[in-house]
Parts: C-alpha cells; sequence; structure tokens
C-alpha cells in the first residue's frame, strides 16, 4: 500500500535535477526503488537516494518528474515500497576498495551505498558519466561524504573527455577493488560488465525499466540481454549480482 | 507412511509433472519467462490473454498489496494474437522439451472476436486453451464480462471450440455471478472440455489520505489470501455442477492451500499472485509443499485427496 509523504525541503542538484527530502523514513537498502504515485497524474519508479529521512533525486526527464518537481515543501506524495533487491557491500567492507561508476542520473543511488560504504570504512571511488559539464550530478556531495570521484564527460566540459568506463579503467588499473557497482543505462551497464569480466572483478549492476507493478508479476520491466533471460528488473533486480 | 507420493496430474489426456499451474496474467508474457516458470517447477504454464489487437493497458498505479491481497487492473496488456502466436510457438517449443504442457489464454470483444483470437493462437498449437471470458478490467471498453450469462458464455464456448480446431478449451469464470454452478453447466453443454475457476474477484481499494481509489482504473480484481474462501466455493460449486476438470484458481500460497482446492475439487491448481509474495520459485515450492502434505496424510497421489470434501 501506499504511504503519505510530505516533502521538508528541496534541494538543487543541476538544471534539471532537484532533490525532494521527505518526512520520515523508509526502511530501505541502497539500489531498491521506491514506486512514487501522485493521485491523478501517475506512478513511477524512482531509485532511493537516502532512506531516513526518505529522500529522492528527481531529473526532469518528462511529465511525471515535471510534477514533482513542481511540488513545494509541505506538499505530499505517496509511496509504495521499499521494492527489488539491494547492492549488497562486501561482508567485511572495512579497509576494501569499492569502485561505483554512474552514467547520468545513475549516480543517486550510487551515493546512498557509497555513504553506507564510507560508514562502515571502506575506500570508495566513485566515476561519474555525463554528456555535459551541466550534467554532472552530485560530485560535490559525495566529494564531502569522502569518496574520491573522477568526472568523465562526452564533450569534456568537465573531467576527462569520453565515456565513464575509461575513468572505471583507470580506477581498475590504479588498485584492484575489491568490487565494481554500477548504475545507469543499459549500454554503459554492459561496458562496465564486460571490463570487469575482462579483469575478473566482482561486480553488481542496478538496472533501468519501464515499470509498472513493481511487483513481480506483470512481466513489463523484463531485462532482454545475453546473461539475463526471463530477468524481471522489479523483482529480480534492480540490481544483478554477477 | 507412504514413501512414494505421486504428484502427476492427467488432465484431459495432458500429463502435468504435477498438478501446479502458472495462472494467466502472472509474468506469462514472454517465452522466456513461461520457461522460467517452468524450470521452476510449474506443471504447467498458461500465458497472459491475449485479444485481436495490441493494446498498453492501463496507466499506473495498475496493481498494489492492500494488505490482506493485492488488487490489479493492468487491462489486458498484451501485443495482439499476430504477435502472440510467434511468442507462444516459441514457447511452446523449448517447454515440450521440458515436459510442461502450455496453455494460451484468449479475449475477445465479441463471440467473433474470441473465435478469430483463438483460431489464430491454435497456429502455435497450444495443449490448451483458456478462454478468459471473466476480465474484470476492461468494462468500459467491453462492457459486461461473458462469463456473467449463461447464454453469452455459451455462445463464446460454442465459436472458439469450433475456431480451437482439436485443441481442448477451458473457460476462465467469474467469481461474481448469482451461480457460477449454473453458468459452468452452459459452458460445458456448449462444449467446453473444462472450467478454470475463479478469475480475480472486482474491489476497490481507497487511499483515505488521496482521498482516491488507488488503481488508476479506479476498480480492479482482488487476488491474494482474501479471494481463497471465494476460489474454494466456487470451485466446489462447479465441482457438483459438472464432471469435467476444473483448474482451481485464487488465493493459492502454499502447498496446504492446493490442497485444499483438490480437497474442493479441483484437478489442477493455478498460481498467479503467490509469485508477488515467495517470488517465482513458488511454483516448485508450492509443488514440494503439496507432496509433503500427501506424504504426511499417507496419501499416494492426488486422487486420494481430490474432491475429499464431497465423501
Amino acid at each position: 500500500m501506499h504511504r503519505t509523504y510530505t516533502v521538508t525541503e528541496i534541494r538543487d542538484e543541476n538544471y534539471r535535477t532537484k532533490t525532494l527530502v521527505l518526512d520520515r523514513a523508509l526502511i530501505a537498502k541502497p539500489g531498491q526503488f521506491a514506486m512514487v504515485w501522485l493521485p491523478g497524474v501517475d506512478e513511477r519508479p524512482f531509485s532511493i537516494a537516502a532512506a531516513s529521512p526518505l529522500t529522492l533525486t528527481v531529473v526532469a526527464v518528462g511529465p511525471f518528474s515535471e510534477r514533482l518537481h513542481q511540488l513545494g515543501e509541505g506538499e505530499r506524495l505517496w509511496v509504495r515500497g521499499p521494492l527489488g533487491q539491494p547492492f549488497e557491500l562486501p561482508a567485511q567492507p572495512s579497509g576494501k576498495r569499492l569502485v561505483m561508476v554512474g552514467g547520468g542520473y545513475g549516480v543517486a543511488p550510487l551515493r546512498f551505498l557509497a555513504r553506507e560504504a564510507l560508514t562502515a570504512n571502506a575506500a570508495v571511488e566513485v566515476c561519474i558519466g555525463a554528456r555535459t559539464a551541466a550534467d554532472v550530478l552530485l560530485a560535490e556531495r559525495l566529494v564531502m561524504d569522502g569518496a574520491v570521484v573522477r568526472v568523465m564527460t562526452e564533450d569534456g566540459s568537465r573531467g576527462g573527455r569520453g565515456l565513464v568506463t575509461a575513468a572505471l579503467e583507470a580506477a581498475v588499473l590504479e588498485a584492484r577493488p575489491a568490487s565494481v557497482y554500477a548504475c545507469g543505462p543499459v549500454p554503459m551497464l554492459e561496458a562496465v560488465e564486460s571490463r570487469c569480466l575482462a579483469h575478473g572483478l566482482p561486480y553488481q549492476l542496478s538496472w533501468e525499466a519501464r515499470m509498472r507493478c513493481g511487483m513481480g508479476l506483470c512481466g513489463t520491466c523484463e531485462v532482454h540481454g545475453r546473461r539475463r533471460e526471463g530477468w524481471l528488473a522489479c523483482s529480480d533486480g534492480p540490481v544483478s549480482v554477477s | 507412511m507412504t514413501d512414494a507420493v505421486d504428484l502427476t496430474c492427467e488432465f484431459l489426456g495432458l500429463r502435468l509433472p504435477n498438478p501446479i499451474i502458472l495462472a494467466s496474467g502472472v509474468i506469462g508474457t514472454s517465452a522466456a519467462l513461461m520457461v522460467r516458470a517452468a524450470r521452476e517447477g510449474a506443471g504447467a504454464v498458461t500465458a497472459k490473454s491475449c485479444g485481436p489487437g495490441p493494446r498498453a493497458g492501463h496507466p499506473n498505479p495498475v496493481a498494489v498489496d492492500w494488505g490482506h491481497g493485492v488488487i490489479n487492473a493492468i487491462g489486458l496488456s498484451n501485443p495482439g494474437a499476430v504477435a502472440e502466436v510467434a511468442l507462444l510457438a516459441d514457447a511452446q517449443a523449448r517447454l515440450r522439451s521440458l515436459g510442461v504442457p502450455l496453455i494460451a489464454s484468449v479475449f475477445g470483444g465479441t463471440v467473433e472476436e474470441f473465435a478469430t483470437v483463438a483460431r489464430i493462437v491454435s497456429g502455435a498449437d497450444p495443449d490448451l486453451i483458456e478462454v478468459n471470458v471473466s476480465c474484470p478490467n476492461v468494462a468500459d471498453e467491453f462492457g459486461t464480462p461473458f462469463a456473467a450469462s449463461c447464454a453469452d458464455a455459451a455462445a463464446v464456448t460454442e465459436a472458439v471450440k469450433v475456431a480451437a480446431v482439436g485443441i481442448p478449451i477451458s473457460l476462465k469464470l467469474a467469481p461474481n455471478v448469482p451461480s457460477i454452478g449454473r453458468i459452468a453447466a452452459a459452458v460445458v453443454e456448449a462444449g467446453a472440455d473444462a472450467i478454470t475457476a475463479i478469475n480475480t474477484m472486482p474491489g476497490m481499494v481507497i487511499n483515505a489520505d488521496a482521498g482516491r481509489p488507488v488503481l488508476s482504473n479506479r476498480v480492479g480484481g482482488l487476488s491474494g489470501p482474501a479471494l481463497k474462501p471465494i476460489a474454494l466455493r466456487c470451485v466446489a460449486e462447479v465441482a457438483s455442477a459438472v464432471e469435467v476438470p476444473i483448474i482451481g484458481t485464487g488465493g493459492v500460497m502454499t502447498g496446504r492451500d492446493a490442497a485444499e482446492m483438490l480437497m474442493a475439487g479441483a484437478t489442477a491448481v493455478g498460481v498467479g499472485t503467490a509469485v508477488w509474495y515467495r517470488g517465482v520459485s513458488v511454483l516448485g515450492e508450492i509443488a514440494d509443499e503439496l507432496c509433503a502434505f500427501l506424504r504426511g496424510s499417507d496419501c499416494a497421489g492426488l486422487g486420494d485427496i481430490r474432491g475429499r470434501i464431497f465423501e
């Protein structure tokens, strides 16, 4: 069932991204998602940027996310979740080197994971890929959290020029990570997967898909691919573990 | 104590490895997912219903867990019969090698559409065609389900029976009728080879804070634990009214629930919403639990408990 939440704080993250801080917690782990409902409008899946209090980082990519951007402090939204399988940190994270790869807006759930890992004394390096400098998300916040951040942009307007997999490659060559975590568009995930396989690294990938029921019933979010068949992003994922 | 329990289920000449059938509407949307259901232990697999043309279905929210079960109004999303037949043929080729029968599911807005869709999906050679005359979630477009009237349900049955040329058909009936037994008798008289009982029960869930129904379609079909007593009553009523085999569906979450469905007169047991509560592996787990129940009850097979409430 949906629970009612009230917006308590709104932060601008970049030109088309806002973070909505809500009035209470949702017991959830990094990588899980929630269905956000605006009655009479729509209900869409969002990754969880923080659980206590529940925090959603929302990019304006369509009519629903634009409606979320119009919400003011004190206004309500409805949340169903948490849903799906989370990222898993190593059993003993302390001292381990963890590399995270966020493409575009895939950085939001990785920050939740990065903060959990840093609290457990892991060494966290986050590779952020974006189209341009203006699209880079959460880089400063991750640095303040204590992560090492590498930025790649497609046009070279910030950090290195090229795809985020180049930053992953550099991070892996610098020191072998205990695990790689990634969230972003499917082509990026497939590229990260092939790099991890080439290096023999364990990896966890968070997959995006259109979702309807979010309950593993309707079949809408089936991910098709070489390595995954009959795999549902909402209930088997969104995180796949190598 | 009996050593060996035999879960094999004879159904209209088909031999199911066990009586647990993936119900229509749950993960039956691709060949890969249907093969997965079989690998996870389903004794037969039912595809999502398909109609004459592609349908996107309703906007979100389309399903929620309301505390004692699930309510959904997906809205018969499907790619249309022509695309569906390719999907079914692919699924059938792979399911045959696993020894798991494939059940197609069809719907239409008119008797003629039911027949057309059944004729098209017959091309994939499914082992059974389930005729969904009872979807509660598309009343705006299709009006009262055919399952509400003996004459309408019988007309669909006769047309599909002709169109399906040699493939047996099962009519999927609705619980919200004055006498499901009379509907069952009418469709069996018209040529139905089996009955699937039941579809979901129409309901509404309102969020009081929002002051609105939760589903975009406002109403939907109730499934899950709350549906079981209704399903058991319907299956028992159908079993009393007709001789054909019954796929008992509605609220089966455990092997014990499956045993109850068999005791009410079902030959096989549909499982759908349990996938939400326990994952896709629930299909094999319910079969295992049913096996354990039979062993603990000193039964050698399904025949030992089937229809027991009538003894």
